[in-house]
């Protein structure tokens, strides 16, 4: 089940690299290595037994419209989870976390063309651009885990908001402690 | 006239008057609502004549621009006027005997006309009311839409003369307002009057920066969902992407000459500080550390980049040569000291200090080291120097509401600028205007 959802995916990745490199006037470089590393998926596609060209079409409408066939998005996949908590002044990855990292890892290595945001955050307590510099650490952080895991650097962007999407007014912890948090952001989400 | 501040509240307030009872003047004018309060702070007591200006329509009363700005100095007790028979509008027509009575030290007097082409012709002298002389003299042809300046031009010449000290007035903040969901990068008047958006967006913006010749303003917008600089000139409105790398790009400083930036990159890792040129080109790195090293500030000799970094554990402030090289630990007293900010002469830091859980402007004294707590807020944020030294602007938060407050260096005299259901932050306050 979880394969064909890929399949769809990779198929649609596919299609979408293939129409990015028509539109540029550079050879492409890195995207055949993309489409060798999705061959075994797409080979399983044919197994579904639906026409090639009927299934682009409904690739165009997952993305779009339909959350359900998205494993990113898909609220009973660990992948929809998106948030990472940190403690007080911390950077250090949670052990409960590393769930969610690990099946995010695995979906990167086997979707080379995917791009990943970590977006690091603060609570509002420090001055912006420290917290600026705050958010980022915890961001590094991640993906420091995420490098461990096999994934290399250029699937990964690490950027930080600091405390500017914190939400304000905090009176205790457990709220400084939602905005503590880095968000797992994909570059099409 | 638009008006950012609904209510610019002014307190002066002398350390020993704010701890006996404070006499609490309110005065309003225009759209203004400044309140006083004060006791024995030494203010010289001058008198602003209402400006002759009965021949041109829809102008402004220079006159209360005046006086507000040196009221809001905390260093002149402005004379009630009304109450004098002769109100003249020329330093010959000054009967000194009058203004002695009122008490006063000091007095300007001046007229508005109107000259062909749509101009204005603005007169005023400054008499010294004991010596019976003319202490200063200007003349300004100037477009009407001017007018608003040139009084604070004139504000600023009766402070120099009067007080020995560099001006203040003529000059212009920048800050950002969110209201409504939206970020706008305003710049206004140095009295909070005349706010005009230099850019807004839905997404954040913030750590502006006026280049050092008042021209442009640096600024880092997450209008791309991550954090980039651009530098805007507010003229044109032209804008340039100063800096646009993979990761983060933020914390713009201007070289005291202008030609080039300090900024803050991330690449794949942490802040480090770097420079790069106006235009965008000639990056550098500058530190190389696995800390984070962010908030860099020039000295104003251009020899030093100054900078916080929790490279020792805790944030604290640290200095590098802007050639490079390793850096020196600055500050040491208190568990974490970031945002610093040099005085005009060089002589002092601004800072932002963790008082007791509490973030509050302080001010070390780069000579003997001595460390003085201005603020009293508990969120306090982005100390600014006014151009001359005196006045330090920063951002206050009260009841998740940010507005501008501003403490002298002495710690004396204290202001707060609030615009009633704005929330407004980081304040740079720009260069005197010429």
């Amino acid at each position: 089940m979880i394969k064909g959802i890929f399949n769809k995916k990779v198929l649609g990745a596919l299609v979408l690299a293939a129409m990015l490199s028509a539109c540029k006037s550079t050879p492409m470089t890195d995207k055949p290595a993309g489409v060798e590393d999705k061959s075994p998926a797409g080979s399983s596609q044919s197994s579904d037994g639906s026409a090639d060209t009927s299934g682009v079409k409904e690739v165009t409408i997952d993305s779009n419209a339909n959350n359900g066939n998205n494993p990113l998005k898909d609220p009973n996949n660990i992948l929809s989870k998106r948030n990472i908590y940190f403690d007080f002044d911390s950077d250090t990855v949670r052990a409960e976390f590393r769930p969610l990292i690990e099946a995010h890892a695995k979906y990167l290595l086997a979707n080379t063309d995917a791009k990943l945001v970590l977006q690091g955050n603060a609570d509002e307590r420090g001055t912006r651009e420290y917290n600026v510099s705050l958010g980022q650490r915890r961001a590094v952080s991640v993906k420091k885990s995420f490098n461990l895991l096999g994934v290399q650097d250029k699937q990964i962007e690490t950027v930080s908001f600091g405390e500017e999407k914190a939400s304000g007014n905090c009176a205790d912890e457990a709220c400084h402690q939602l905005n503590r948090r880095v968000d797992v952001v994909y570059e099409n989400d | 006239m638009k008006k950012l501040l609904n209510l610019f509240q002014v307190a002066l307030l002398s350390a020993t008057a704010f701890m006996a009872s404070a006499i609490v003047t309110p005065v309003s004018h225009a759209a203004l609502e400044i309140e006083i309060s004060g006791g024995n702070a030494q203010q010289l007591p001058i008198a602003i004549v209402p400006f002759n200006q009965d021949n041109v329509k829809n102008q402004e009363n220079i006159a209360n621009i005046i006086s507000a700005d040196l009221r809001r100095s905390g260093m002149f007790r402005v004379l009630e006027t009304a109450g004098v028979v002769s109100q003249p509008s020329n330093i010959s027509q000054v009967k000194y005997s009058d203004w002695a009575a009122l008490q006063a030290q000091a007095i300007a007097v001046g007229k508005i006309e109107t000259l062909p082409g749509n101009r204005l012709k603005v007169s005023f002298q400054l008499g010294d009311v004991l010596k019976q002389t003319q202490l200063a003299g200007m003349d300004y042809n100037i477009a009407p839409n001017q007018l608003r300046m040139t009084a604070h031009k004139i504000a600023d010449v009766i402070y120099q003369k009067l007080t020995g000290e560099s001006a203040i007035f003529a000059s212009r903040i920048a800050y950002i307002n969110k209201s409504k969901g939206r970020y706008a990068l305003q710049v206004a008047d140095a009295d909070g009057v005349n706010p005009q958006t230099v850019v807004s967006s839905n997404e954040p913006i913030i750590s502006p920066a006026w280049s050092p010749d008042g021209s442009k303003i640096a600024y880092v917008s997450f209008e791309k969902k991550k954090p980039i600089i651009f530098v805007q000139s507010l003229m044109t409105g032209q804008r340039i992407t100063l800096a646009s790398f993979k990761g983060n790009n933020s914390a713009p400083a201007w070289s005291p000459d202008g030609s080039k930036l300090a900024i803050v990159l991330t690449h794949a890792a942490n802040s480090q500080l770097y420079l790069i040129n106006a235009d965008g080109s000639g990056l550098k790195q500058l530190t190389k550390s696995s800390a984070i090293d962010t908030e860099p500030i020039w000295s104003p000799d251009a020899k030093w980049i100054y900078f916080s970094s929790d490279r020792g554990g805790s944030p604290q402030i640290y200095k590098v040569s802007s050639i490079g090289g390793d850096a020196q630990r600055v500050t040491f007293d208190g568990p974490y000291n970031l945002s610093p900010r040099f005085s005009p002469d060089g002589k002092s830091l601004a800072m932002i200090r963790n008082d007791g859980g509490k973030f509050r402007v302080a001010l070390q004294n780069l000579t003997t080291g001595q460390v003085q707590i201005l603020s009293e807020g508990s969120q306090d944020e982005s100390p600014s120097f006014a151009p001359n030294g005196r006045v330090i602007l920063y951002a206050t938060r009260a009841a998740g509401r940010g507005s501008l407050a501003a403490v002298s260096a002495d710690g004396r005299v204290r202001q707060r600028l609030s615009e009633s259901g704005g929330d407004i932050r980081e304040p740079a306050w720009g260069p005197l205007l010429n």
